[in-house]
This record gives C-alpha cells, sequence and structure tokens, in this order.
C-alpha cells in the first residue's frame, strides 16, 4: 500500500467493557462499576441530543425521565419525521416465545457472524441481552406489534437466522416503534424536562479543554446561527447512505453533525462498509431523487431471473422458460433466491453488467411471481404482499401480478460511523455517539431487523447506564458565549455559510450530488478494486475543487433556504466520499458489504484475510492534502471462532 | 414527456403576504413523483437566479408524513396518497395545476408551500402516549391482547401526522388527527389507566390550537393517505362522553 495515502497512528483499544469477568457477565459488571449520579444532582446536568430518530427519541425521552436537563435539536418540523419511521420488516429479540432454541448466546452469535466477523464482541453481546427488554418496553407504550389469535406476540424470520425471532407490525415496524419514543419524548416535553429545538440543524462541535461542551447550530426558518452549551452531547444524527445522492435513505439524511465532529477530533470508523439492499425499485430517469426499497421477504416467493441472451427486449411474459436465466437458482442451488442481502446484490450487478439487465436502461433484473401465483393461487400473494404490489403499481404504474417486478440493488444502511467505545463514548471525552451513526454493532455487514434493536438498545437502556459514569464529574465550568472555542466555531460556520452564498457559479448543489453519487455507486458501490478506487480518488478532489469554486447556491442566509441547507451537506458528502474510498482502498480484503474484486474465492465469494484486517479501522481528521491517520483496534473473537461464510 | 402550467403560492415568510405565480414546466416524464416534478423546476429557477420553492419533504415513500400540497383544491392531490407518492402520470399534457400549502388557521405558512405543523406535537404532548418511563415495563407477554383489538389499535396508529385531514376539512378541524391518537391507545389494555385523562387533554389542547370543530362531513377520511377511518372520530366521542360523565372536568 503506497504510504502517501494514509499514514498510520498509535491503535486504539475500548477500555471500558470488564474483560477480567466472562463476556456474559460483562454489561451487568460495567454498570456496577460505573458511577452514578444522584437524582438531585441530575438536575444540574444538561445533555444536548441531536437527532429524534430510534436512538435519539429513546434516549433524550430516557435521560429526561432519569431527571437530567436534555436539549434536543432536529432538522425536521417534528421528531416523528425522523428516518428510523421509514424501517420496514421488523425488530429482532432473544425472547424464544418461539421455543425454536434461541437464545441470547444465539443472536450474539448470528450478530457477530452475519457482520463477517468484523464487528467487537462485547458490544454484540450486550445488544442481544438488552434485546428483550426493548420488546417489554415498547409492548408497554402501545406499540402495536403484530400478534396471534392467543392475543400474544406473533414472530417472524429474518436472513441470517434459523430462529423466529423477529417482531413486526406490518410492514410498518419502525413507524410505530419511532412513535412509542417520540410519544415518551413528547411526554417529557409537555412536563417541561426537554428543551425542544425543531428546524434546527447542528454545524459544528464545541470542544472546550478537551471536553465536547457545545454545538453551534442554524436555525434553518430564520437562519439563525447560535450555539448551546451542555455537560455533554450525544449525537444520534444517523447514517451517510446519501453519500451515494441515490438511496433508500430520506431527502434529508445527512453527515454533516457526525462528519463536523469528526472534523473536530472523533474518530470515523470503517466508514467503506455500507449495505445495498437487493430488491429496491430500479432507477427510471434523471431526475430521479430516491429509491424505495421492496421488503426482502419478497424473495420467498418471487424467483429472480434475466433473459439468457443479451439485448433481449421482449416483454417477460413472451420469453420462454428455456430462455431464462434463474441465476441465483443456479449459482447456488442451496439457498437459491434466498441468498443473503449481499450476495443477491453482487449477481445482479453481475448480470447487468454482461449486458443483460431489463428495463429501459437496462439496470434491472426480474422478480417473477407467476410460479407462486400459479402454486398458491392470486388471492395468496395479494394476502402476503398486498400492500408491496400496490406500492410497485404506484412508483411504475405496472402491474406486477401480471408482468412481474423489476428489481435493482440500493444503497440502504451504513455501518461505518463514529468510532465509539463500550460505553457508546466517542474518541472526545463527552461526546457520546448512538444509533447509525456510530461504527455500531453490524461489523460488515448488518442482518435485517437489528438496525431498530441496535438504535433502542443505544438509547433506551445502553447509554443511560454508561453516561452517568462520564457526568458523574460533571458539572463542568459553565461556558459561556464570549468563550474563544465557542466564537471560533461560530465563525467558522458563519464563514461557510457566507462562503456558500457568494460562489454564485454556474452549477446547482443537485448536480455536484449526482455526479458524486454516481461517481461512489460505479467505483465505491457493490464491488470496489484498486482500479476503481485509485480513479475515484482521482476524481472526488477535482468535484471538491470545483464545487468550491462552482457551485450556485440561491438565496440569502436569513430566511428558509432549503438549497444552502443541502449545499452544506453535500460539502461534508465529497469530504467523506474521500475518506470511504481510501478505507475501501486500504482495506485488501472482502468482508460483509464490503467486496474488493481482488480478494475472492474461486467462486467468486467474498474472501476475507484475518491475519492482515480483523480490526477495526479507525481514522483521524487531517486538512485537505494531509493523508488521513489510520488508527487500528484490534478484534479478538473470544466466543465466536473465525470461519469462512458459504452459501452453495 | 408532457408540459404543464403550475400557479403556485409564494410567500416569503410568516409575516408577509404571499400571491399565486405562474411557471410552466415541459419535459415532465409521467414516472416522475409529483416532488420530482417540483425539483425539476426548482432546479430551473436557480440557475434562473430565482428563489426556488420550498416544500417540505423528506422520506419520500410516504411514511414520514413531512409532505403535503394541495393539487388544484384537493389535499395531496387526485389519488389518495402522500405527494411524494403522486405521479405525474395522473395528470395529462396542457393540465392547469393550482399548487398551495395546507390552509387552516392552525398551520400557518413558513415559506411558500411549507407550514408549521407544531400544533400537531403539542396535541401528543399534551396527553398522546402512555407514561411509561424506561425499565418499568413487565414481560411483553404479561398482557394478552385480544387481535382484533391490536388490529384496530394498528390502523389507527397507522397516522403520519401529514395534516391533510386539517387541510382539507371545511372547518380546519384537527380531530381525525387526534382521534386517531385517541383510538390507538385507548384499544389496548396498556391504554386504558389514562384513557379518561388522555382524550380530556388531548382534546382540551386541540381546542387551545387554531382549529376549528368537528362536524362529521368526513373529508378529512376521504383524503387521508393511510385511510384512517371516521370510526375514530366516533372512539373519541364515545370516551370523550365516558370522561366527562364520570365526572371528569374538561380542560378547555
Amino acid at each position: 500500500m503506497p504510504l502517501e495515502l494514509f499514514t498510520v497512528g498509535e491503535p486504539i483499544a475500548d477500555t471500558k467493557a470488564p474483560r477480567d469477568v466472562p463476556i456474559k457477565d460483562r454489561w451487568n459488571e460495567r454498570r456496577f462499576r460505573a458511577r452514578l449520579v444522584n437524582p438531585a444532582n441530575r438536575r444540574r446536568l444538561s445533555v444536548i441530543v441531536v437527532g429524534t430518530g430510534l436512538a435519539g427519541g429513546s434516549a433524550a425521552a430516557t435521560l429526561a425521565e432519569m431527571g437530567y436537563r436534555v436539549k434536543n435539536f432536529w432538522f425536521q418540523d417534528s421528531p416523528r419525521r425522523a428516518h428510523s419511521v421509514a424501517a420496514q420488516g421488523g425488530i429482532n429479540a432473544a425472547k424464544n416465545y418461539r421455543n425454536d432454541g434461541d437464545s441470547v448466546h444465539r443472536l450474539f452469535y448470528d450478530t457477530v457472524k452475519g457482520g463477517d466477523f468484523r464487528s467487537r464482541e462485547d458490544n454484540v453481546h450486550r445488544l442481544a441481552e438488552v434485546s428483550t427488554a426493548i420488546i417489554d418496553q415498547c409492548v408497554a407504550q402501545g406499540v402495536p406489534f403484530a400478534r396471534e389469535y392467543g392475543g400474544l406476540l406473533d414472530n417472524r424470520s429474518f436472513g441470517g437466522a434459523q430462529v423466529s425471532r423477529t417482531f413486526y407490525a406490518r410492514g410498518q415496524t419502525g413507524q410505530q416503534l419511532l412513535y412509542g419514543a417520540y410519544q415518551a419524548l413528547e411526554r417529557q416535553i409537555g412536563l417541561g424536562n426537554v428543551e425542544q429545538h425543531p428546524r434546527t440543524e447542528m454545524l459544528d462541535l464545541i470542544v472546550v479543554d478537551g471536553r465536547a461542551r457545545g454545538i453551534v447550530v442554524r436555525h434553518l426558518i430564520t437562519g439563525e446561527i447560535t450555539s448551546h452549551m451542555a455537560d455533554v452531547v450525544v449525537l444520534a444524527s444517523g447514517g451517510y447512505s446519501n453519500v451515494f445522492y441515490l438511496s433508500t435513505n430520506a431527502k434529508g439524511s445527512n453527515v454533516t453533525a457526525a462528519w463536523r465532529a469528526h472534523k473536530r477530533g472523533a474518530l470515523f470508523a470503517n466508514p467503506c462498509y455500507t449495505q445495498i439492499h437487493p430488491t429496491c425499485i430500479p432507477v427510471s430517469g434523471d431526475y430521479q431523487s430516491k429509491l424505495t426499497l421492496m421488503s426482502e421477504s419478497l424473495r420467498n416467493d418471487g424467483r429472480v431471473w434475466v433473459p439468457k441472451e443479451r439485448g433481449d427486449t421482449r416483454d417477460p411474459r413472451e420469453i420462454p422458460e428455456d430462455e431464462r436465466d434463474y441465476y441465483l437458482e443456479r449459482i447456488y442451488p442451496a439457498f437459491g433466491n434466498l441468498v443473503p442481502r449481499d450476495i443477491a446484490s453482487r449477481q445482479a450487478k453481475n448480470v447487468c453488467d454482461e449486458g443483460r439487465g431489463v428495463g429501459p436502461n437496462g439496470l434491472g433484473v426480474y422478480l417473477d411471481f407467476s410460479d407462486a401465483i400459479q402454486r398458491l393461487g392470486k388471492k395468496a400473494i395479494e394476502a402476503k404482499y398486498g400492500n408491496l404490489f400496490d406500492m410497485y403499481n404506484r412508483i411504475t404504474g405496472e402491474d406486477a401480478y401480471e408482468t412481474g417486478m423489476r428489481i435493482y440493488p440500493a444503497v440502504h444502511y451504513t455501518m461505518g460511523g463514529l468510532w465509539v467505545d463500550y460505553d457508546l463514548q466517542s474518541t472526545i471525552p463527552g461526546l457520546f455517539v448512538i444509533g447509525e451513526a456510530n461504527f455500531s454493532d453490524h461489523g460488515a455487514n448488518r442482518l435485517g431487523a437489528s438496525a431498530l434493536m441496535q438504535g433502542l438498545a443505544d438509547g433506551y437502556f445502553v447509554l443511560p447506564n454508561t453516561i452517568n459514569d462520564y457526568l458523574a464529574d460533571g458539572p463542568f465550568p459553565k461556558v459561556d458565549a464570549t468563550h474563544p472555542a465557542v466564537v471560533e466555531a461560530e465563525q467558522g460556520v458563519r464563514a461557510q455559510t457566507e462562503k456558500l452564498l457568494s460562489i454564485n457559479g454556474t452549477r446547482t448543489v443537485a448536480s455536484f450530488h449526482r455526479e458524486l453519487g454516481k461517481l461512489m455507486w460505479d467505483l465505491c458501490g457493490m464491488e470496489r478494486s484498486e482500479e476503481s478506487l485509485r480513479k475515484a480518488l482521482d476524481r472526488i478532489p477535482e468535484i471538491r475543487q470545483e464545487f468550491w469554486t462552482n457551485v450556485k447556491v440561491s438565496g440569502e442566509q436569513g430566511i428558509f433556504n432549503q438549497n444552502l441547507e443541502h449545499a452544506g451537506r453535500v460539502a461534508d458528502f465529497i469530504e467523506l466520499a474521500e475518506l470511504m474510498c481510501v478505507d475501501a482502498l486500504h482495506r485488501n480484503e472482502s468482508c460483509g458489504g464490503h467486496f474488493r474484486a481482488e480478494s475472492q474465492t474461486p467462486e467468486g465469494e467474498a474472501l476475507r484475510d484475518d491475519e492482515n484486517f480483523a480490526y477495526v479501522a479507525a481514522w483521524e481528521y487531517t486538512p485537505e492534502g494531509v493523508p488521513p491517520v489510520l488508527h487500528r483496534e484490534a478484534l479478538e473473537y473470544e466466543y465466536v471462532h473465525l470461519a469462512q461464510r458459504s452459501y452453495k | 414527456m408532457m408540459s404543464l402550467t403550475l400557479r403556485i403560492w409564494r410567500q416569503r415568510d410568516r409575516t408577509q403576504k404571499g400571491k399565486m405565480v405562474t411557471y410552466h414546466v415541459t419535459d415532465v416524464s409521467p414516472d416522475m413523483s409529483f416532488l420530482e416534478m417540483l425539483d425539476v423546476l426548482n432546479e430551473k429557477l436557480i440557475l434562473d437566479g430565482d428563489d426556488p420553492v420550498a416544500f417540505d419533504h423528506d422520506c419520500r415513500e410516504g411514511i414520514c408524513g413531512s409532505c403535503g400540497l394541495m393539487i388544484n383544491g384537493i389535499a395531496h392531490g387526485p389519488e389518495q396518497a402522500t405527494v411524494c407518492q403522486l405521479h405525474m402520470r395522473s395528470f395529462k399534457d396542457g393540465d392547469v395545476l393550482d399548487i398551495e400549502p395546507w390552509r387552516s388557521g392552525g398551520f400557518p405558512v413558513v415559506k411558500d408551500l411549507a407550514v408549521d405543523r407544531s400544533a400537531f406535537d403539542r396535541i401528543i404532548s399534551a396527553g398522546g402516549f402512555i407514561s411509561v418511563p424506561t425499565g418499568t415495563a413487565p414481560d411483553a407477554h404479561a398482557v394478552p391482547v385480544p387481535k382484533k383489538d391490536a388490529d384496530a389499535a394498528f390502523d389507527a396508529a397507522t397516522c403520519i401526522g401529514c395534516g391533510a385531514c386539517v387541510a382539507a376539512c371545511p372547518n380546519g378541524s384537527a380531530m381525525l388527527f387526534t382521534a386517531a391518537k385517541v383510538a390507538h391507545l385507548g384499544l389496548l389494555p396498556q391504554g386504558q389507566p389514562e384513557r379518561d385523562a388522555r382524550v380530556l387533554k388531548m382534546v382540551g389542547q386541540q381546542d387551545a390550537e387554531d382549529f376549528g370543530g368537528c362536524s362529521n362531513i368526513g373529508e378529512c377520511s376521504a383524503v387521508c393517505p393511510k385511510g384512517i377511518s371516521m370510526e375514530t372520530i366516533s372512539r373519541l366521542n364515545h370516551d370523550l362522553l365516558g370522561a366527562l360523565r364520570a365526572g371528569a372536568v374538561p380542560t378547555s
């Protein structure tokens, strides 16, 4: 690896998990050893929480219930809009209500293995432990989970598991869980325990004497830039899939809060770990603004195929059976259409690269239900997936009962994020990071129904226990608006805003975002190679240069200016994209969602290199032109044995 | 490809007067969503040095509840779905469309097509919850819930808080929104202890906001992208009456 790409710094390690006791006792032991803050003192301590999704909403509500003074910030109009609302499938928990052999240990094991052995055992075990309490909490809040006729909770199975441990609320589990947290949060707002800041975007982190003490924000309606102080700052600002422009994320989802914290010294871990979901509705034109997921469950009854001949544009119904290639069934006879997400996605890309893709731009494959309809009848398929067929029809105008669906992979989730220790504290003391924003418990690949579990575990149960240990040293000395660190941060935000508005070039923000997204999708997407990544690394600095000299941002600072918001976010995505490519290039192995063309088995499957890469890559920010610094956290597996995944 | 004439409500901020402004869009693909069509217009406005049209939107898959516009006087336009799920194939070449923000005293205009719906959050804050601090819950199976109750609660709980019900109502009433939450929580055993207090507080807050009263017209349910039923309003009235008869004092 050429040295100019990055330099290597000191290794890092988590020091908070009590590794002197067995793994099953560590969370209990950590809670016992962590210092507490008595209820009277909590009232004197303030916490900033950025974000109101499953992690942020549940954390803000819980910390307020405990008696801390909470200030909660979000950029949408209401906390109920956070993108967790869009999660469809379900939430895992080791309840073993099915009596099918599930346990905390099995959920722990499945998650470490599903993550392709690139996650930290201690964190994953804790996640499995607290999973059961999440379901209890949500049911008590009135979350209307699916139930059986006996009145007890229903379960289903998801990829990567042989047990039924997924709880769900039709195809809207994220919405219902989010509303549970939102209602708990609104209750605390009503009681005066949470100061709310809607339509407010975090644009910098204020660090004083080595501790995170506040944030600089812009009010999106008035344009007012202000600073807010607290004893501790919690980021729950979500993932960065929108670096690809087109993804299943909401339009507003962005990396800005996390990235600005990174620029203040928080290490960013495993940025190249991105999850690509195989079943999304394909792109239909240049105007396309986002991609829509079609639940993975469709692969239970749908068969994936493309024509055998390239350039075959016949109506799918006119293509005879022997001229179709059911490629997943052909390549993976044991798992067929139900191979894991990363594999199904990569094979769809392969057949389209061969020129056998279908649909207007050749970037699609068929998901065909005609066999299932013949076998079970249209009614049965309608009962199972009716809402998905309706959604497909609304978006494409096609009747999928007749024609089948056209699907293509799309970016869906990011496993990378700010590095945190067992307490969920970043490398900046007093900055905690929860939910998708941290580098999380999913390693190199997240299993279905585990994102909701992690967000709520962090917010309801983990952070509220670990944050006390930090706050036991508080309250910290008061920081006022005249402190040099505050003045400097605010000035930086003002300067950037003014700069963006003054360039007045010839290209729109969206055109840069689309160009960056396409480049990342083509060169740092489902398959990466040294060649593609070097190409991306040549091009990204040019995009950055052009952005800062030729972007055209409309309007003014002092009004509701969505174009200005977008400009700031795209500026950060461009910087993040470069780090993602460096990370992807340095990790010369394939693991989970990171597939390097150079590192595959003779059958074309992902080939890990445990000897050289069994570590978390945590990156230190360096100014433009100086290569980033890599800090390695070695991953040790005491309880789960390293093994190669195979689905043949 | 289609060409359309758009007459869009433009208003700089809450304090200034607004007006309808006419724009022409060409090369509109029938596969575009309504919001993507507005994106294309905005790209053009930006390059021309004009102020793009502000509108709230986020998930663009019909679940976050951010988006919402009046199209030719109908909340969310001609399909019973959020505008992000409305596609241009629902219109035809040459159409003239009036595009306005939600019109209601309870939802002041923020800018152009974006409105302030924080009144909805205040209604939830007043009582739209079950008081259960984190960590206090019994096992999830401790209380069975009949499937039909759980399903009915779910149907009410699918409300996305978009505000179309208010915008469509001739009285500007928020009754369907409030009723959906009252019904969702009131149908579950977990919601019983606070059932009386909840309905009183939520209705009290709704009345304190700038919403009108409900006269059972049903426009709300007809435009609701989640199809929340008028039956939830009956439930609310039932619960309200029950709470008052039990001797509660209304809060407004």
